[in-house]
């Protein structure tokens, strides 16, 4: 409970120095300040992340020559549905809402918590608990799922393997995700500090607030779904079994009805951050401040309305299939909407290339090869060309890794300071970053050309005309691996011992450069006034015009 | 309220907050079944006749009287919500305890309606299931899944209203509850607590080092916070309640009446 003192606190004790209820890791495990979670987010996401980096690695070395070499075909499938399980549901979803908008949000709006802490706390539990049971999954009984990470009905409903733990562990952090959207929006609704008006919120306020009615509007159909694919296991209702005269088709309506809007939950936070970083370092108001808040709710539109673009090749009406394509042309137009009102604030900038924004712009480029490859997957004739091969592999990864991944890596970079309180090395940080962007496009690009030449996914072995390509790919995921890596490492050793961080390393303009860092326990001292939109740097916009 | 000056204590309440969460979480609720309405939908317009045949085979009177139940549970619930908002606390009890009672009785008699159906072999999976038409097969599993589904809230629902109940008959409230950084500033003074009148209630020992917490809890009063905030859960509880009852009443003309 919030009980607390007015005035007296010692100034700076900041929110890991304050005493806490319980002692070690108590400590972290059963506060409800939104800090502290967001934190125990941020290290179980990464380590996830490294989980699932390792199994893809795994894999691309299988792919390395032809032929069965260290896995066996059975395991190269329990390892893609891993990999894609944990990357989705463990990392890319809760991602950057989890880490930086639980840390963010709050500092952001000039409130001392989210609306509510407890369920907050829920919320990583569930995800933890989700997490220990995926675990359980891989280790026992049957062994990990091999469904891939769709779980498409009827082989989910057929394998021996251990598919009702993984679902329900899925199922178990999907609330997670609903109770954080839930939270968030309340907490934009009832505590934004005195001044600070719907339309003088940060963008990545807005993004969270978009990404918040898609996680709660959206992700009750997949729990509703995942719980028939358990019941179907377990008790044989048939809903989604021919046999019994239930449908297939339509698990994968259900499912793609919530995968789809999931999409944007992974990618709008991520434009969101982008949308803060852009100013900072331009030194510049964002350019169509309400273009790109109300894109982003556009994006949670019309993502709603577009899932049938996963089942082109399902067997459904032609009518449907014309319908679903040009709902799914729409999305690019907020898209759009906002990568010019980025570009637009950026000309006549005064650009600073520090870590985050180098980090944040590779987005721009990687985000626009994958949404324009989008739009080739969303033409009904390509798309029968394309349909499962690496050209949605490569398509997905851009958008996923290249976008929202390389923003979370941005985010790491222009928030981490003031999380943790001290600086990285900024030039290790530009070394990795190069290396990164060749790894990825080294081994994401091959793949639209392996896609192209109709080499299949999720596939142990190719044939020998895709080898070459196939060499290529997986040295490139070596090179992005070291490159992530050194990035890693690099903030790593800098939160723990870099030197100390300043109040406002980069000149943000935004509330939480006003906090001390790191931010005190309560955040403000006093609850802040706004009077300024979010990016107002000063009245040099007015000389300039 | 203490000797040590302007000791504040700020209490987080938020009720329109609260009520925004609440609707929030409704709203999730609702897609949850929605999914299955979908699906009903689906398997409606795919096989009609069978749904026909099936829905016939059906106890309506079971059904009607699970109807009236539940209906009668909402009105109890909302009794409850307004007793209380006119300050009666026992009578607000009573209509919870009716409420609880209700649900429960409607949990009976889905049990005696599934066990029924259950000992005929009509049940996922069962070998005498799997001789009827595709169709009816359908119709089982949709019925099985809703209103176990449905059920499931139901009984969530009365596990709400235990704590509920607790809740509103506690007759205590902490007063003061102090620890870690709040308590340390207070170290080597006394805190003494007074009512309104100014007349001290308790007083506290010169506070050392070794005290890492204080917690003054005042029996046979409940102070306005605590009011306000059952206020909120009895409210948010009603909502939920209301919820469950309107998917039945959705649920229950689907499956019971399409035959009629």
């Amino acid at each position: 409970m919030a009980s607390s003192m007015a005035g007296n606190i010692a100034a700076e004790k900041s929110f890991y120095e304050v005493k806490t209820e319980h002692p070690g890791l108590l400590a972290w495990l059963l506060s409800t300040d939104h800090k502290r979670i967001s934190i125990m987010y941020l290290l179980s996401m990464l380590t996830f992340f490294l989980v699932g980096a390792f199994i893809a690695i795994v894999m691309r070395l299988e792919l390395l020559s032809t032929g069965e070499t260290i896995i066996s075909a059975h395991t190269y499938n329990a390892l893609f549905t891993l990999h894609g399980v944990v990357m989705i549901f463990f990392f890319i979803i809760p991602g950057i809402p989890a880490a930086f908008g639980n840390f963010m949000l709050p500092l952001q709006i000039g409130a001392k918590d989210v609306a509510f802490p407890r369920l907050n706390l829920l919320s990583y539990w569930l995800y933890l608990v989700g997490a220990v049971i995926a675990l359980t999954s891989i280790f026992s009984g049957p062994g990990p799922a091999d469904t891939g990470w769709t779980f498409y009905a009827p082989y989910s409903i057929r394998t021996g393997t251990n598919v009702t733990l993984a679902v329900f562990a899925a199922f178990l952090l999907g609330f997670s995700s609903i109770l954080t959207g839930l939270n968030f929006i309340t907490t934009m609704h009832r505590l934004r500090a005195p001044g600070m008006t719907f339309f003088k919120m940060p963008l990545f306020c807005w993004s969270l607030y978009a990404t918040g009615w898609i996680q709660i509007l959206a992700t009750p159909i997949l729990g509703i779904t995942l719980a028939l694919v358990m019941v179907e296991r377990l008790l044989g209702v048939g809903v989604f079994d021919p046999v019994k005269g239930g449908d297939p088709v339509l698990y994968q309506h259900l499912f793609w009805i919530y995968s789809h809007p999931a999409v944007y939950v992974m990618v709008l936070p991520a434009m969101g951050v982008l949308s803060e970083i852009i100013p900072t370092f331009a030194r510049r108001t964002i350019f169509g401040y309400k273009a790109i808040a109300f894109s982003s709710m556009a994006i949670a539109f019309v993502g709603y309305l577009v899932w049938g673009h996963h089942m082109f090749t399902s067997g459904i009406s032609d009518t449907s299939r014309m319908a679903f394509s040009f709902l799914t042309f729409l999305v690019a137009i907020p898209s759009a909407i906002k990568v010019f009102n980025w570009l637009a604030t950026l000309y006549k900038g005064s650009i600073d290339m520090q870590p985050p924004f180098l980090y944040a712009i590779s987005f721009i480029f990687l985000f626009s090869i994958g949404g324009l490859t989008g739009l080739v997957l969303g033409a009904l004739a390509t798309d029968i060309h394309l349909h499962d091969t690496y050209f949605v592999v490569a398509h997905f990864h851009y958008v996923m890794f290249g976008g929202t991944g390389f923003i979370f890596f941005a985010a790491l970079h222009y928030w981490g300071p003031k999380m943790f309180g001290r600086m990285f090395n900024k030039k290790v940080s530009y070394l990795a970053w190069a290396i990164i962007f060749i790894g990825f496009n080294m081994l994401y690009f091959t793949m639209f050309i392996l896609g192209y030449k109709g080499m299949p996914r999720r596939y142990y072995d190719a044939l020998p005309e895709f080898h070459n390509l196939h060499v290529v790919a997986t040295v490139g995921s070596w090179i992005l691996v070291s490159g992530l890596l050194i990035m890693l490492i690099n903030l790593l050793v800098g939160f723990r011992k870099g030197e100390r961080a300043p109040m406002n390393p980069w000149g943000g303009t935004t509330l939480e450069w006003t906090v001390p860092t790191p931010p005190p326990l309560e955040n403000f001292h006093e609850i802040p006034l706004v009077e300024h939109e979010p990016y107002y740097h000063g009245n040099k916009e007015k000389e300039m015009k | 309220m203490s000797q040590a000056g302007e000791l504040i204590l700020e209490k987080h309440h938020d009720p329109i907050g609260a009520r925004i969460g609440m609707w929030l979480f409704l709203f999730t609720e609702l897609l949850l079944f929605g999914g299955l309405f979908l699906l009903y939908a689906i398997y409606l317009n795919k096989y009609p006749e069978e749904f026909h045949f099936a829905s016939s085979q059906l106890d309506q009177f079971v059904g009607a009287m699970n109807t009236l139940i539940l209906l009668t549970s909402s009105l109890t619930m909302v009794l409850s919500v307004g007793s209380l908002q006119r300050q009666k606390r026992n009578l607000a009890i009573l209509f919870l305890v009716i409420t609880f009672l209700l649900g429960a009785a409607f949990l009976v008699n889905k049990y005696f309606e599934w066990g029924h159906k259950i000992s005929h072999g009509i049940y996922p999976g069962s070998a005498e299931l799997m001789l009827h038409p595709k169709g009816e097969i359908m119709f089982y599993g949709l019925y099985y899944s809703m209103t176990g589904l449905h059920g499931l809230h139901v009984l969530v629902g009365m596990i709400i209203m235990l704590f509920l109940w607790y809740f509103l008959s506690k007759k205590t409230h902490t007063a003061v509850s102090l620890k870690g950084e709040a308590l340390e500033s207070f170290s080597g003074k006394i805190l003494t607590l007074a009512d309104d009148t100014g007349r001290n209630i308790w007083k506290s020992s010169t506070l050392g080092e070794n005290i890492s917490q204080i917690e003054v809890t005042v029996k046979g009063e409940i102070s306005e916070e605590t009011m306000l905030s059952n206020e909120v859960k009895l409210h948010n509880s009603g909502l939920y309640w209301h919820l469950v009852d309107i998917i039945w009443i959705f649920l229950f003309p689907l499956f019971y009446l399409i035959a009629m």
